[in-house]
């Protein structure tokens, strides 16, 4: 009668860690994810969701490839740019993944420097991403055009295996699409950052909920998943 | 009493902070391999390593920058194991869909083959 019942009143000692973790945080009858942001755990499950989405598209890709009998076009050779007279396979490429690499090494800065409350130094770093991000569109954007102009669609090419064509623009136009989502994302956190919204907790306009540096750390996510899926058509689809 | 529940989310909100601050060398060195390691990608196109050597170093390079990038720069090394097996276990399935797909391709291959006369 006298024994009070058991109440967990949130200030739990320290959390158990390794395989014991994982089993008492599943079963603790409470969130799952402690330690971290619900917009962290959200913006995660739904970066699990797109791995899925281009997880089939680059099955797709090699279904179609492995099955067809006609000859897959040479990456090597259809991405070779002319520089200065020189001819270098696949260059445009290796230049893009370097420009999404060092946007990623400017994010991860950001996130940084956001929880160190220097709004002046994330947000140059943030507009930084974006400009990164905006020039992979940019040559992406003028690969697609040198492609279409010699004859690439979606249902035939000048040098092999139609599905080239259409693997092509569905995987790069959706992971396009991912970055420019990317880049109207980073210019609105940077916006946000500048104003001091995160210092002050100022409410969002969507959710209304306070806002603060995770929301920096949350848009990071999102950006190294672009960069994380680029490293995997990089080397299925325009290296194999 | 509003004093104290700002004081309590100011201390929620550098727990949620903890570990999330790392050295900055530590995210140039990630670079910087990154880097490296896209550069040997581009090198065995540039030197035309054909057949398992140039799939295994393919993969090899993908594996590395994608875990340097989910470890490091997206913390997943510093979240605890909970959310990282919630996160990274589901896409190891699809390992099997791959398995699956290249059995039909094949067999498609071959009814293609055998069907349309083309080899």
């Amino acid at each position: 009668m006298t024994n009070a019942a058991v109440t967990n009143t949130g200030a739990s000692a320290a959390l158990p860690q390794g395989l014991d973790g994982v089993v008492s945080d599943w079963s603790s009858d409470q969130r799952a994810f402690k330690n971290v942001p619900w917009g962290k755990a959200m913006m995660w499950i739904f970066l699990l969701s797109d791995t899925f989405i281009f997880s089939i598209f680059l099955l797709s890709y090699m279904t179609v490839r492995s099955s067809t009998t006609v000859p897959w076009p040479n990456p090597s050779e259809v991405f070779a740019l002319e520089i200065g007279g020189v001819h270098l396979p696949l260059i445009l490429i290796a230049i893009m993944t370097f420009v999404l690499i060092s946007s990623s090494g400017t994010m991860a800065m950001a996130v940084r420097s956001g929880y160190q409350r220097h709004r002046k130094t994330t947000t140059i770093l943030l507009l930084v991403t974006a400009l990164l991000g905006a020039s992979f569109v940019g040559m992406q954007a003028f690969e697609w055009t040198k492609l279409i102009t010699e004859g690439v669609r979606p249902w035939g090419n000048p040098w092999g295996a139609p599905q080239f064509g259409s693997t092509f623009f569905m995987i790069t136009g959706f992971h396009g699409t991912h970055v420019t989502i990317g880049v109207i994302f980073l210019i609105i956190v940077a916006r946000k950052v500048w104003r001091g919204d995160y210092d002050r907790g100022t409410a969002g306009f969507f959710t209304s909920r306070k806002g603060n540096y995770e929301s920096v750390e949350i848009m990071g996510l999102y950006w190294h998943f672009v960069d994380l899926v680029w490293v995997f058509i990089f080397a299925l689809f325009y290296l194999w | 009493m509003a004093q104290a529940t700002a004081q309590v989310e100011s201390v929620s909100d550098s727990l949620d902070h903890e570990g999330q601050e790392h050295p900055i060398k530590l995210y140039l060195v990630v670079w910087g391999w990154l880097f490296v390691l896209s550069t040997f990608s581009y090198l065995v196109d540039y030197f035309n390593f054909e057949g398992y050597l140039r799939w295994s170093l393919i993969l090899l390079f993908m594996m590395l920058k994608a875990g340097l990038i989910v470890a490091v720069f997206m913390h997943m090394a510093w979240e605890r194991l909970a959310l990282a097996y919630a996160i990274l276990l589901p896409p190891v399935l699809v390992l099997v869909f791959v398995v699956i797909m290249t059995l039909e391709s094949d067999y498609t291959l071959w009814l293609r083959t055998i069907f349309f006369g083309i080899s």
